[in-house]
């Protein structure tokens, strides 16, 4: 099956551009600004929406997005309600969505289950922060079954003979983790890390989009041309925090988004090789 | 002198080591963010390499004798005994081990292990203060660099330990998420780990965590059990009838129970019942839990019908955690050991017992332990044998068991 989540970023790539991949806590700051905010983001250069779903213990993140997802549990967010954001953002977009979670809402609701209703809900492709791939054959068997892409993560701790085995299982696209660290913190893109991104590029035979800490036009013109995507999260929820009124909080996210994906314009075109 | 107690024995059938995915039984495994898989298999590797080389086990075994005061006795509780009437009841003395408790055998064990795999700073997260003080004792020992994650709440309540980790120049960062006790410092411990990941050693204090954390604690923790069979043989000339041991996430009584898996010897964990099962408010992981995820291992947990997890209450911080030990896990659903439970107030009414009766103040923790035997001891013959594992001393605790003033005797 082709992957829609691929197909948009290569789209994005082909145009000359680096894809543009905001995410945002589902649920947060409330049901229906987020769905406007997911609308808005699609609206303003997004290729593709990652949609978080809040979780008691995040511990890949900092403290931005924790603070967005207790805000969303606090609010009474479950895993039924983010399907429903989901599917009613969808309905206003043609970008693909991915939906990031932890494995135990997944474990809880049962695989099978959990895949079924995420890719009825609209949902394409699903990153799962704390299932590395030795642990996630259960998981791809019932992603595969209900057309989900599965999105694994390579940091640049992963040795490369470690990264041609998750590039082999990843689909829809690999995600770089562009630090040794939480989502949000202060992104420093050292020489090292872009020599590994590019080394991770050409064993990949999908698309490979970076994240964690990428909060500015400036972080995003960077990192262009070292990587098909750029994922930014907490920039978007700080700037979203930062607004009393919702209407306010859905035209800065959407100014934020489209300053970033201006950004991502390459200079020499679409000439950058894979 | 007598022969010091293998750190590893030979694999024992029934549940030695994990399997190559790091699972007892269906439990365990590997469940981390990528950017810790690298410094787990790393970390497998060297503690591998730790057990083949006997200078490491002669440098830590030198340490546990020499510096933590090992073994530590094995004692006759007979006025505690004839108190309750019944079995006679011994308890291992991990209370007198240097600082206080059973963790000291594990943070000593996983220093060494950081130093020889060449870092620099070691980061740990504490409930009970009780793991944070040994860490930081260790750090103190080897001269490295100690940061302890612990929680607002525990803070308050173990304020003992919090001096004893400044004193030892440790820095203790408090955490103030979620419950602000020991579940949420072990994710603020994690996210440290995961940003400094290449110079840090995360000494992990419990049986929990990604592989080869639950199995490697253990193995630091097995002394206990080994010492144990050994001086109840030579005290007794027979295996005890049963051993008791408390059982937060489970370290001393996996530890305690080891060595005695395949013997014909009841073993018997106590949970937390906190303010009871029916009122939700509890840590009892294993007997109303079920089974998912949490920080990095399947395992039973409290959880809700969404997966969140949900809050643990215990009144000894020590076991004020949703979760539990894989291997525990295993070990319930095969029917090997026997989890109960205690409540917040059972647990204080066998501390003062035993304070009364023998003169030893116990953990919290242990409390919970000894309040179980003060139901079983009395249905059981004179001749039969109890083993407690007093995991602890309660120093920690006096402050907060002088409020709970109705359960005073």
């Amino acid at each position: 099956m082709k992957s829609a989540i691929e197909a948009a970023i290569r789209r994005a790539n082909q145009q000359g551009r680096c894809a543009f991949i905001p995410f945002l806590t589902a649920g947060f700051p409330d049901r229906s600004t987020c769905v406007e905010i997911l609308v808005e983001l699609a609206g303003s250069g997004a290729d593709v929406i990652e949609v978080g779903l809040p979780f008691s213990d995040p511990l890949a993140d900092g403290p931005t997005i924790q603070s967005a997802g207790k805000q969303a549990l606090d609010n009474g967010v479950t895993p039924e309600v983010v399907l429903e954001i989901v599917a009613a953002a969808k309905k206003r977009m043609s970008a693909p969505m991915v939906l990031m979670t932890y494995l135990n809402p997944i474990l809880r609701a049962g695989t099978e289950t959990f895949a079924a209703r995420a890719r009825k809900a609209g949902v394409s492709g699903v990153i799962v922060p704390d299932l590395p791939p030795e642990e996630a054959d259960d998981w791809l068997d019932a992603a595969a079954k209900h057309g989900l892409d599965t999105t694994f993560m390579i940091a640049p701790t992963t040795p490369l003979d470690r990264v041609a085995g998750i590039a082999a299982k990843t689909s829809g696209f690999l995600y770089y983790v562009s630090m040794t660290g939480v989502t949000g913190s202060a992104l420093v893109v050292s020489n090292e890390v872009l020599a590994h991104m590019g080394q991770v590029r050409r064993l990949s035979r999908v698309p490979v989009a970076v994240g964690f800490g990428v909060s500015t036009p400036e972080h995003a013109r960077t990192l262009s041309e070292a990587a098909d995507g750029v994922i930014v999260g907490s920039a978007l929820i700080r700037e979203v925090q930062s607004r009393q009124e919702p209407g306010d909080a859905v035209l800065a996210a959407g100014r934020l988004a489209a300053s970033l994906s201006a950004a991502l314009y390459r200079p020499n075109g679409g000439n950058v090789t894979n | 002198m007598k022969s010091w107690p293998a750190l590893s024995e030979e694999p024992k059938p029934l549940t030695g080591r994990p399997d190559v995915r790091g699972r007892f039984g269906a439990y365990g495994g590997k469940f981390v963010p990528e950017t810790l898989v690298p410094a787990l298999l790393e970390l497998d590797a060297a503690f591998e390499g730790a057990l083949a080389d006997s200078t490491f086990r002669s440098e830590l075994d030198d340490l546990l004798r020499n510096y933590v005061g090992r073994e530590t006795p094995l004692y006759e509780a007979v006025r505690f005994s004839r108190r309750l009437g019944g079995a006679r009841i011994f308890l291992k003395r991990e209370d007198l081990a240097h600082t206080g408790a059973h963790k000291i055998n594990n943070t000593l064990g996983q220093a060494l292990l950081a130093q020889r795999m060449g870092k620099k700073r070691i980061i740990a997260e504490t409930g009970a203060g009780q793991h944070g003080v040994a860490a930081a004792t260790a750090a103190a020992l080897l001269g490295m660099e100690c940061v302890v994650y612990m929680g607002t709440l525990d803070i308050k309540r173990q304020a003992l330990n919090v001096t004893r980790m400044k004193m030892l120049g440790a820095e203790v960062r408090p955490v103030a998420s979620g419950s602000c006790s020991l579940k949420d410092s072990v994710n603020e411990a994690v996210r440290d780990w995961v940003t400094n990941v290449r110079d840090t050693h995360y000494i992990l204090g419990s049986v929990v965590g990604p592989h080869p954390y639950p199995w490697m604690v253990r193995e630091f923790q097995s002394v206990i059990g080994s010492e144990t069979r050994r001086q109840i043989l030579d005290r007794e000339g027979r295996l005890p009838d049963v051993l008791v041991a408390c059982v937060g996430a489970g370290s001393n009584a996996i530890g305690f129970f080891h060595s005695f898996l395949d013997d014909p010897v009841e073993m018997i964990g106590v949970e937390a019942a906190g303010l009871g099962l029916e009122t939700g408010k509890h840590a009892a992981t294993l007997n109303a839990g079920s089974v998912g995820v949490l920080h990095g291992a399947l395992s039973y947990l409290l959880q809700d019908d969404d997966g969140q997890i949900i809050e643990a209450h215990s009144v000894a911080a020590g076991l004020d955690y949703p979760g539990v030990g894989p291997e525990h896990s295993h070990l319930k659903d095969i029917g090997r050991v026997r989890y109960v439970t205690a409540t917040d107030r059972e647990a204080l009414r066998g501390f003062y017992l035993l304070a009364r009766t023998e003169g030893i103040i116990p953990a919290l923790e242990s409390a919970h332990a000894l309040a179980f035997v003060e139901q079983l001891a009395p249905q059981m013959s004179k001749d039969s044998l109890i083993v407690v594992c007093l995991s602890g001393r309660g120093d920690k605790d006096v402050a907060q068991v002088d409020e709970q003033t109705e359960v005073a005797p």
